[in-house]
């Protein structure tokens, strides 16, 4: 029948995919715990940060300072700090050896106007408050503060894992159900193979772009809560890079998950064969997140397409890229993905109807396997 | 009609399928036939496209059967599959979606089936919440929904209770007769004998008997005849070429040509009152167990059936 294009049956599949998940109250409930959990991490970060940066000056209290009567007024008029007269130096020093004060204010010996004693460590903030701080001038000053310059990485790489590892183990898991209760065989008389494992894929990346966009959103909502809109501005173009990074990267590790599970026969033994392509996943993230003070390391990972996903958007963000690398990481990774999918696909048609003992993957690739 | 043409198939080292020809005819249910690991789950595969064949060819009305040709077709597999999690309603639906029904009709198709198949009042329940006979029944409704232009069902009635079987069996010759050739496997030999119109049997990955189930028993009668009456039987020994198999109470079972059973008939008659005189037909167990046992044994089991 010429009404029944493949891409017509394999949207078919996909929608079956889509629907069910979306009916699935585990989905649904963690979908939405962890949206909670990002506004929230994000709302209360915000706010402890703003309560930690007020503290300094003022903070919860105030210091207490010996002050003899030469230096009592210098300490006059700074707020967060009270001084403790004291007769002389000697009672000044006994007053911080025994903690009844944080630091004595002493008249400074020649040269200097005053002098700070204190027990065991320079006390920063009466020091900074009686210096007198030089005007500093950056030539180029650092586009992105240093927890930015962390958390960014950590977010593009938490995204995509948690995004790959749910959605992948989904596809798997339906992708060996359907080879346990058999129904493979009934799909398998109205579907190809192939159609069958490009819908389960399609479908699984529809529910991950959407997932994905989902925590954006939830992210950008927060940021503008809390009033933090100069980091939209920062984290825009390598958002934008991110997404076309992310869907196919996904499609990439969706196949692999699909061709792994389809080598058992039962739920149960669904663990060991995706394990490896969990394991593609994870050794990428923690490369990412903790190699992006490394310029090198960096540059690798963002073309090995692997790692491209969370690496590329995070140098664009840095500024590292130049304007033509992602695009060459994207060509590599659609390369590799269109690469892996076809095997995939080889290794998915030929094991799919096997049941039984696990299919050797040696087996399937041969050039004599059977179909 | 459905025509297998030398079709072979191996597993590694064992064939489970050694040039396979038969045919199934339109407007008939055909019978399938063999012991277990006889081939009869790989040949339907084969029909099926779910499995490809090393050799052989498979047409329809005479015509290569290609991939779009295949879509048209119903298969119940052996072993059974339907998402347990799904709907059975929306599950039939689904497939017959699958096999290029558009959304509506297959939703009314799937309602219809049911009803048919007394499963309507367990439409909008989960598969996995029905009683495995129920489950069957939606099975057979899978490899119904898209009105096949061919059906291969492999043990469509096992696990069905005796009404159920007669459901399934009008609903299946309702499709036989509206063109389709129907071919399925059972072990039930009782209820291949009364519900087919053709029979293949399979052993050893080799058809050994294939045709029209009465000629088949012709083919398989030997001339054997049972007489009731006539007398205390003891002259039927003394008959030339007929040969007593079994006598008792006035009853005896013998072996002879026609003319020959013709003969001890008029001397029956002659003898006593007869009350019944009949060539005997073996039934399609007997069949099956006779050409069975005619193969030679296989040096390996097949590891698909």
């Amino acid at each position: 029948m010429s009404t029944q294009n493949p891409g017509r049956l394999a949207l078919l599949v996909a929608e079956r995919e889509i629907t069910t998940q979306l009916r699935s109250r585990a989905f649904i409930v963690s979908t939405a715990i962890m949206l909670v959990g990002i506004l929230a991490g994000i709302v209360i970060g915000s706010a402890v940060s703003r309560h930690s940066e007020s503290s300094p000056a003022g903070g919860s209290g105030t210091e207490r300072v010996a002050v003899v009567p030469a230096t009592a007024g210098d300490l006059q008029g700074l707020p967060g700090f009270v001084a403790v007269p004291v007769a002389d130096e000697a009672a000044a020093r006994a007053a911080v050896q025994d903690g009844t004060v944080k630091a004595a204010l002493l008249p400074g010996a020649a040269g200097a106007t005053v002098r700070i004693v204190a027990l065991d460590s320079a006390p920063a903030t009466l020091v900074a408050v009686l210096t007198r701080a030089p005007a500093v001038e950056l030539i180029s000053p650092a586009a992105v503060s240093d927890t930015l310059r962390y958390l960014v990485p950590f977010g593009f790489g938490i995204v995509f894992l948690i995004v790959v590892m749910v959605f992948g183990q989904t596809i798997a898991q339906n992708t060996v159900i359907e080879k346990q209760t058999r129904v493979v065989e009934v799909l398998l008389s109205a579907v190809p193979a192939r159609v069958l494992m490009a819908g389960k894929v399609a479908g699984g990346s529809v529910l991950a772009l959407g997932q994905a966009a989902a925590m954006a959103l939830v992210t950008l909502l927060a940021l503008k809560i809390t009033g933090q809109n100069h980091v939209i501005s920062l984290v825009g173009a390598p958002v934008g890079w991110f997404v076309v990074f992310f869907v196919v990267g996904f499609v990439l590790f969706a196949a692999m998950f699909a061709a792994a599970a389809s080598l058992v026969s039962r739920v149960e033994d669904t663990g060991p064969v995706v394990l490896p392509v969990t394991v593609l996943g994870l050794i990428p993230f923690y490369l990412v997140i903790f190699g992006t003070g490394s310029a090198v390391l960096m540059r690798v990972l963002s073309y090995v397409p692997f790692s491209a996903v969370m690496a590329m958007p995070v140098r664009v963000f840095l500024g590292d890229a130049a304007w033509w690398e992602p695009p060459v990481s994207l060509l590599l990774l659609v390369a590799t993905a269109a690469g892996v999918v076809m095997l995939a696909a080889m290794v998915y048609e030929r094991s799919v109807l096997r049941t039984g003992a696990r299919v050797r993957l040696g087996d399937v690739l041969g050039r004599r396997a059977a179909a | 009609m459905l025509e297998l043409t030398g079709v072979s198939r191996s597993f590694g080292d064992v064939r489970a399928l050694d040039s396979v020809s038969f045919a199934v005819e339109r407007g008939r249910l055909t019978g399938f036939v063999g012991g277990n690991g006889a081939g009869k789950t790989t040949a339907m595969r084969i029909v099926l496209g779910v499995l490809s064949a090393d050799a052989g060819s498979v047409s329809i009305d005479g015509r290569p059967v290609d991939a779009a040709t295949r879509r048209t077709f119903g298969y119940m597999p052996e072993e059974r599959g339907l998402y347990p999690r799904m709907r059975v309603a929306e599950q039939l639906a689904y497939l017959a979606r699958l096999h290029g029904v558009d959304r509506a009709t297959a939703d009314r198709r799937a309602r219809e089936l049911l009803t048919r198949l007394d499963l309507v009042g367990r439409a909008d329940d989960r598969l996995d919440t029905l009683s495995l006979g129920n489950q069957q029944r939606a099975q057979i409704a899978a490899a119904l929904v898209h009105e096949p232009s061919l059906l291969v069902l492999d043990e469509p009635f096992s696990g069905l209770d005796p009404i159920a079987v007669d459901t399934v069996m009008s609903v299946l010759s309702e499709r036989a007769h509206a063109g389709a050739p129907v071919l399925f496997s059972s072990h039930q030999l009782d209820v291949v004998e009364r519900l087919c119109d053709d029979v293949v049997i399979i052993a050893g990955g080799r058809i050994v008997a294939a045709g029209d189930r009465e000629q088949l028993r012709a083919q398989h009668t030997e001339p054997r005849y049972r007489l009731r009456g006539g007398g205390d039987q003891r002259w039927l020994a003394e008959v030339p070429g007929l040969e007593v198999l079994e006598r008792s109470e006035g009853e005896a079972l013998f072996q002879a040509d026609e003319a020959t059973a013709q003969r001890a008939l008029e001397a029956a008659l002659a003898h006593g009152p007869v009350t019944e005189f009949a060539p005997v037909r073996p039934s399609l167990a007997e069949i099956f167990r006779e050409v069975i046992r005619d193969e030679a044994p296989r040096g390996r089991t097949a590891v698909a059936a």
